[in-house]
């Protein structure tokens, strides 16, 4: 009798147990491949099902092309993802307007105010808020102190373009690759075409040009920087073959010591240790990290700063937990934990005090204090636009385009869109 | 029982009666299937191209044949097409004369034919990513085989798929290595099943090794040869899954192929109108290739 009683009362648990947590199931879709992080997430998915009976928070990873190919037949059907990973931008802009981004102004308000302003502002669209940032990040040209010291030279007496030309030409005199870069998958080398347009053009470059002021895209800014980055690449700066060359094999290039300089983001710390031939690159006190440098007659300042910003955008129909959930992942003592951790730079303003890893720090320092904030130009402008400046990038170094020419190109892609 | 297999045996016997049954039966769902993984994606792809979309929502920007007039005189498109014209002239006239020729020898009762055959035909097994990621490395200037011989005879490390004039015949060799075994194999077969009482007979008759390799082995296999040129030409149409590992269709855009174009310019980019319209031109490629070849060709195979 009492086994038939506890098993009768089991089953009801059981039946009771499937029906609360059926209730709502919040699905966050990302690409993160770095797992502790990940795991730091499902850490909070589980803390937020705990404080919210009958919430469950799916969270999957998909691979980097593999999101980007599915997502829009994805987001098209019922079964869409509640929670997208995004890089803003362009793509972000067009999820927007064909309708499958909830406007999360109203949930978001009384928050928002706990997070970058750059980055919240980064996902909002025509003022209205569709996604909430986690991650924050800079470009710049990371050295090694050691290289640098053997060839004589002084990264922080690196100010102008002049300086920098000058330090390049005498680090290959010493034998050493002045500059590693993954130009076969073009991206990288954009970064030299976007620093560049900032540093001549100023803050109001892209957003200018994007609205067809001053020439548009064929305007001078972007036409010097190609002659500008041309001037650089003609020196012979890079590794030999850079032009095949994959992110990760220079990013290993770093990390073993074969080349002084890399402009890069903040990932680089990691990748150039993981992508070594030893596993271990370069140890953390030999790397130093040389803002961009200005360009004579240049409007922009040293302070402007070029990166990515990354962030959740919250799909039509979720369940409104989903913005909660939001919130819950926003709190200042996780993304302290992040910080704490290194996994990335958290945009919930306060936690950079966390931050163990001194050039990490000094990055988070540079981005509390930057005048402008540009997100990567390849996001920003949307792919169709973007892949045309990351493949003009590579064109113009190796000198198979013209600065007129590609400048003309990138015009012609956006009037196309 | 007996009445049903009466009846059946007569039924059999009108043509048109048990014969509709049939197709009433068995169309339907073939039908069904073609229609809507076939016929339908190819419709919905041939009706995109017409529209400049992003894959967001639908399409609903109309702009008529712009997409196809954009391909005219694009450079990389052009690029591909050429690519991929190349990819069959290198593959009629060297690769398929090597299987052929390595077939003659390995289709012979030696010792380790059959080891021979199976090492030849390895690279066909290999996926397509893992041929392209080992000649990654095989190219590689830095740690490559290649570079390694150049160095051994003192020379400059080179940087074959880094340079637009080289780029593409090293993805012409991988092309080679990786399916003339599988051409290999075709004639193999084919070289199996002739008749060898004709051979003999020749033989007899006072037939050198090239006179009965040109008057009886080659007409023989006349049709596996056809064949064989009809996969190599459809195969280089669609050639992809090697040129994205190996290469990204880099550098500026020199070793794409159709489909790769399309891979980089219509889907990466978003821009699936446009994509589309690279994927009906591709389409009508192997259409009028296939049916033409097989109606002026293959007729009597």
């Amino acid at each position: 009798m009492i086994f038939r009683k506890l098993a009768l009362a089991s089953l009801g648990a059981a039946l009771g147990a499937t029906v609360a947590f059926a209730d709502t199931t919040i699905r966050v879709l990302h690409v993160n491949d770095n797992t502790a992080a990940v795991d730091l997430w499902n850490k909070i998915a589980r803390d937020f099902e705990a404080q919210n009976k009958g919430v469950k928070v799916d969270i999957q990873y998909l691979e980097n092309e593999a999101f980007k190919a599915k997502l829009p037949t994805l987001l098209q059907s019922e079964e869409r993802p509640s929670i997208i990973y995004s890089w803003g931008g362009g793509v972000m802009r067009a999820q927007a307007k064909a309708g499958f981004l909830d406007d999360i102004t109203a949930e978001a308000a009384p928050w928002a105010n706990t997070l970058s302003a750059t980055a919240a502002k980064a996902f909002q669209v025509d003022g209205k808020t569709v996604g909430i940032p986690f991650e924050t990040g800079e470009v710049g040209f990371f050295y090694n102190k050691k290289l640098m010291d053997k060839a004589g030279v002084k990264a922080e007496d690196i100010k102008s373009w002049d300086d920098f030309l000058a330090a390049v030409k005498k680090i290959k005199a010493a034998g050493i690759t002045p500059l590693v870069v993954g130009a076969g998958e073009k991206w990288p080398i954009h970064f030299y075409y976007s620093y560049l347009v900032m540093r001549i053009g100023g803050a109001s470059a892209l957003a200018d040009a994007a609205a067809g002021k001053n020439g548009g895209f064929k305007g001078a800014p972007f036409v010097e920087a190609g002659v500008r980055l041309r001037e650089l690449a003609a020196l012979e700066p890079f590794q030999a073959g850079y032009i095949g060359t994959t992110h990760t094999q220079a990013e290993g290039m770093f990390g073993d010591g074969k080349g002084a300089m890399e402009l890069m983001g903040e990932w680089l710390l990691d990748s150039q240790a993981s992508n070594a031939a030893d596993g271990k690159g370069q140890p953390i006190d030999n790397i130093g990290l040389l803002s961009f440098p200005l360009v004579p007659g240049g409007k922009g300042v040293a302070t402007d700063i070029l990166g990515g910003i990354n962030g959740w955008l919250v799909t039509k129909n979720a369940p409104k937990e989903a913005t909660a959930f939001l919130k819950f992942f926003s709190q200042d003592k996780y993304q302290r934990q992040v910080a704490a951790k290194g996994y990335y730079i958290p945009v919930v303003s306060g936690t950079e005090t966390a931050i163990q890893n001194p050039v990490v720090k000094q990055i988070a320092n540079q981005l509390a204090a930057s005048t402008y904030h540009q997100n990567f130009f390849d996001q920003d402008l949307g792919p169709s636009v973007g892949r045309v400046v990351n493949d003009i990038s590579a064109a113009v170094a190796a000198g198979e385009m013209k600065p007129e020419a590609a400048a003309a190109a990138i015009q012609d892609a956006w009037d196309q869109q | 029982m007996a009445t049903t297999l009466a009846s059946s045996v007569e039924t059999s016997r009108r043509p048109g009666g048990r014969g509709w049954l049939t197709i009433l039966i068995f169309l339907p769902p073939a039908l069904l299937l073609f229609t809507i993984f076939v016929a339908m994606p190819m419709g919905e792809a041939a009706w995109y191209s017409f529209y400049n979309w992003n894959g967001y929502g639908r399409p609903e920007n109309f702009i008529g044949l712009k997409n196809y007039a954009s391909l005219i005189g694009n450079h990389a498109f052009t690029q591909a097409l050429l690519n991929n014209f190349l990819i069959i002239a290198v593959s009629l006239a060297i690769q398929l004369p090597l299987a052929l020729g390595v077939a003659l020898i390995v289709s012979k009762k030696i010792r380790g034919a059959v080891a021979f055959r199976m090492i030849f035909f390895l690279p066909y097994i290999l996926a397509d990513v893992a041929a392209g990621l080992i000649w990654r490395f095989v190219y590689d200037g830095d740690y490559g085989l290649v570079s390694g011989m150049t160095s051994l005879i003192g020379a400059q490390p080179v940087f074959l798929l880094a340079d637009k004039n080289w780029a593409f015949s090293a993805v012409l060799v991988v092309i080679v290595w990786k399916y003339f075994g599988f051409h290999m194999m075709l004639y193999v077969a084919g070289l199996q099943s002739l008749d060898k009482a004709l051979l003999e007979a020749a033989e007899i008759d006072g037939a050198n090794a090239v006179q009965r390799f040109r008057h009886i082995t080659l007409p023989l296999l006349g049709p596996m040869i056809r064949l064989s040129i009809f996969f190599s030409v459809v195969g280089a149409l669609q050639l992809f899954d090697m040129i994205v590992p190996l290469t990204g269709g880099g550098p500026f855009d020199t070793t794409n192929t159709m489909v790769s174009y399309l891979y980089f310019f219509g889907i990466t980019r978003m821009r699936v109108g446009f994509g589309s319209a690279v994927g009906v031109v591709l389409f009508l490629f192997c259409v009028t290739f296939a049916l033409g070849y097989r109606r002026f060709f293959m007729r009597d195979d």
